[in-house]
Parts: C-alpha cells; sequence; structure tokens
C-alpha cells in the first residue's frame, strides 16, 4: 500500500508530500504521523506540500486536523511551500486554516520551529537558571 | 397592370445599373454635409467605398429586397468593415449610419424618373427601397458598436494587466499597490499576481498599498481578506496601507472585521514595520557617525 515517508531529523518529524493526495493516502499519514510523533516525541513537524497540486475541501480539512492533532501531542506544526493555485483553491473554498502555521519553504519553516522551540524551552527554563 | 415582384426587382437593378455615376456623384455630393468628415477619410476612400457599396446593392437587389437574405451577404460585410473603420478612425454612430441614409435621395429621385407615369408602382417601390436601407442602416449602428464594444473590452483587459503591479521594495519584502475599483475579475488577477511573486521572490512580507483605492466596502473588503488569508496560507505576512480616515470609518461602520489584518496609515509606516518584520534595522548616517567619536 501506498504511503508518504515521515523522516525524523533530530527533533523534528519531516513529511514531504511527493504525490496527488488522495482521501485514504490522507487518513494513512494521519495515522502514521500521530503514531510516529508519540513514539519519537518530536516537538515539531514540518509538512511539506510544495508538489502538492490539487487539493479539494477534504484534504484541506486534513491538513488543518493533523496540525490539531500534533498540538494536542504537544509538537508544533509548519505547512510548508503551498503552490499559489492551492492557496487560492483553499481560500475560495473558505478554508483558511486557523491555526496552522505557514512558512514559505522548508529553510524557513525550519527557523519557524527552531525559535518556537527556543521560546518553549526558554518559558520552561529560562526562569530557573537566572 | 402590377408587374411581379420579381419584374420589379430585375427593373430595380437595372434602374441603378442605369443610373449609376447619376447616383454616386449626387450621394457625394449628398454627403458633403455635416456627415462627410473629410479630417477623417480621404475623398478617394469615400468613393471606393460609395461604388463598391452600390454595385453590391445592385447585384443583390436583383433577387429582393430583404436584407437579411443570403445575397446580401457581400453587402453586410462590406458595411461591416466600413462600420469597423469608422468606429476606429473616430466618427459618430450618426455619422457612419448616414452612410448608408444619404444614398435615398438619389436612388430615389432615380426611381421616380423610371416610373413617373405609374404612381402606385413607384410608391411600392420605394417603400420596399425605404425598408432595405432602413435595415441596412441599422447593421451599421450594430456593426459599429460591436467594433467600439471590442475596442473597450480590450483596453478594459490592458488595464487589468497594467494596474496590477507587483514591486519589490527590499529583500523579501514586495509591495502591491492598488488603483482604482477592486471586483472579483481584477481580486484575481491581483491575487494570482502577487502569490507569483511571494513564490518567485521568496518575500516573507507583502504590503498591499489601497490609498488609490476610492471606496472600501463589504465586497472589497472581502475580495481583500481572500488575498490576505492566501498569502498567509503560502507563509508570506500581509500589511494592508493606505487605509483614509474615511476608510477606516466606512470599515468600521460596516462591521468588516479586519482584526486579523495588519494596517497602517502610510505606505511607510507599513514598510518600517515589514522592514522589522524581516529583521532589518536602520540607523541614520549622521548618528552613527556620532557614536564612533
Amino acid at each position: 500500500m501506498e504511503r508518504i515517508p515521515i523522516l525524523r531529523m533530530g527533533e523534528y518529524l519531516l513529511v514531504t508530500i511527493q504525490v496527488d493526495m488522495h482521501d485514504r493516502l490522507a487518513m494513512t499519514l494521519q495515522d502514521d504521523l500521530t503514531n510516529r510523533i508519540s513514539e519519537t516525541g518530536a516537538k515539531g513537524v514540518l509538512i511539506d506540500i510544495s508538489s502538492l497540486e490539487i487539493v479539494d475541501s477534504f484534504i484541506g480539512r486534513m491538513l488543518g486536523n493533523i496540525a490539531s492533532m500534533s498540538r494536542v501531542l504537544d509538537a508544533d506544526t509548519v505547512v510548508v511551500g503551498m503552490r499559489p493555485a492551492v492557496a487560492i483553491t483553499l481560500v475560495e473554498l473558505g478554508m483558511s486554516l486557523t491555526g496552522v502555521r505557514t512558512a514559505l519553504n522548508v529553510d524557513a519553516g525550519m527557523d519557524l520551529l527552531r525559535n518556537s522551540l527556543d521560546a518553549r524551552k526558554d518559558a520552561l527554563y529560562g526562569s530557573r537558571i537566572q | 397592370m402590377a408587374i411581379s415582384t420579381l419584374n420589379q426587382n430585375a427593373t430595380l437593378a437595372s434602374i441603378i445599373e442605369q443610373h449609376r455615376e447619376a447616383i454616386l456623384a449626387e450621394w457625394l455630393r449628398e454627403m458633403s454635409g455635416a456627415t462627410r468628415r473629410s479630417d477623417l477619410l480621404k475623398e478617394s476612400e469615400l468613393q471606393a467605398q460609395c461604388s463598391q457599396f452600390l454595385d453590391s446593392l445592385a447585384r443583390a437587389s436583383g433577387t429582393g429586397t430583404n436584407a437579411q437574405a443570403a445575397a446580401y451577404e457581400p453587402l453586410r460585410e462590406i458595411l461591416a468593415d466600413i462600420s469597423h473603420s469608422r468606429a476606429q478612425k473616430g466618427f459618430s454612430p450618426r455619422e457612419t449610419a448616414m452612410f448608408v441614409f444619404s444614398i435615398k435621395r438619389p436612388l430615389f429621385s432615380a426611381i421616380r424618373d423610371a416610373y413617373g407615369k405609374d404612381p402606385s408602382v413607384m410608391a411600392e417601390q420605394m417603400w420596399s427601397m425605404t425598408e432595405l436601407l432602413d435595415s441596412l442602416g441599422l447593421f451599421t449602428t450594430d456593426a459599429y458598436l460591436k467594433s467600439r464594444e471590442e475596442v473597450i473590452r480590450r483596453q478594459q483587459e490592458d488595464m487589468l494587466e497594467l494596474s496590477t503591479p507587483v514591486v519589490k521594495l527590499w529583500e523579501g519584502i514586495l509591495a502591491l499597490p492598488l488603483i482604482g475599483t477592486l471586483d472579483s475579475a481584477r481580486t484575481q488577477v491581483v491575487m494570482e499576481s502577487l502569490l507569483e511573486a511571494i513564490v518567485q521572490t521568496n518575500s516573507r512580507v507583502a504590503i498591499i498599498d489601497i490609498t488609490g483605492v476610492p471606496t472600501v466596502d463589504t465586497v472589497v473588503a472581502q475580495h481583500l481578506l481572500k488575498t490576505v488569508t492566501a498569502a498567509r496560507l503560502m507563509g508570506a505576512d500581509c500589511i494592508i496601507s493606505g487605509v483614509r480616515p474615511q476608510i477606516a470609518q466606512t470599515i468600521v461602520h460596516l462591521g468588516i472585521n479586519l482584526l486579523d489584518v495588519t494596517t497602517k496609515a502610510t505606505l511607510s509606516d507599513a514598510f518600517g514595520l515589514a522592514m522589522q518584520r524581516a529583521g532589518f534595522s536602520f540607523v541614520r548616517a549622521d548618528k552613527r557617525e556620532t557614536k564612533r567619536d
């Protein structure tokens, strides 16, 4: 069965969607990703959708759901590399994916994840160090 | 005593052919008044158009006087060409239609000469000719309007292209100065060109400047919010600048929620914020030197 690979990179998980998503693939990804987050205790998830050309309302909702689930499992999620046509389609469908963080490319997305992790660490340990 | 219609038509064509030169000369004289527009059209060109029209009319009128008939197809094409070129040269619709209507007097006088002895036939002929020329005249107006509309549509497209430039202000900062009313079609173009530019220039901040947008109603605000959301989905921040006091009042009175969007009064404020977000800071040159001392 077709699966979307989830790569581990230090404290982060990397998901690159290289094929067109269909509904079952999205459901599998949701399962796999939540399992991997709890297994690895990852602090951040980066989803690269720069190869994704077609979205519908279901895939849009899946992206939102995956982000919310990761947050429940204590991992930040960034969606990177959304194409203009995909962004326009989602907006026209009335899905603004509020709560999902976005970045232009993988670089910017990793920056965002590192910054938010640093901020979390500061908030946790910062007061104790002083 | 009544002659058959076929005969009538044949005689009409033969009248035109017989009196061709006289009709032509009379017609040109008829048009020499206000509708001539010698500033826009050369005498020789007009003459060529007239004789072409007359020849085609003579040929077509041999078959009947219904302007929609297939026999009138060449004549309609000639008229469409004439109307098209006149619309582009700047003739008014009236002047264009008068090209056809001014042939009535010379043509009718030729008919009168031919049927002077038989008033009922003359009346019949004149009536069918009037009907024919009227519908041809209306056809020129139609063709004129069509070519005008073509011009307007092309200009609209040009304006759509021209009015949505995306400019790069700094590394990673784009600006989109909007001028004119925002409708759905334009918003689509604006959104697409902005998003394409964001990808191409790898920009994190985009400033949408609405100084040139005359009014912001709920529809325009909706379009702006869509653009901002789409840019956010791609990972770019949007700042809306150039909000005039009246527009700020309208937005609040209409109950439009712009709370999720950063708005600034001027483009320079927005640029300052954008530089800050992109991680740049400004220092005035003379201050830096005093620091060094």
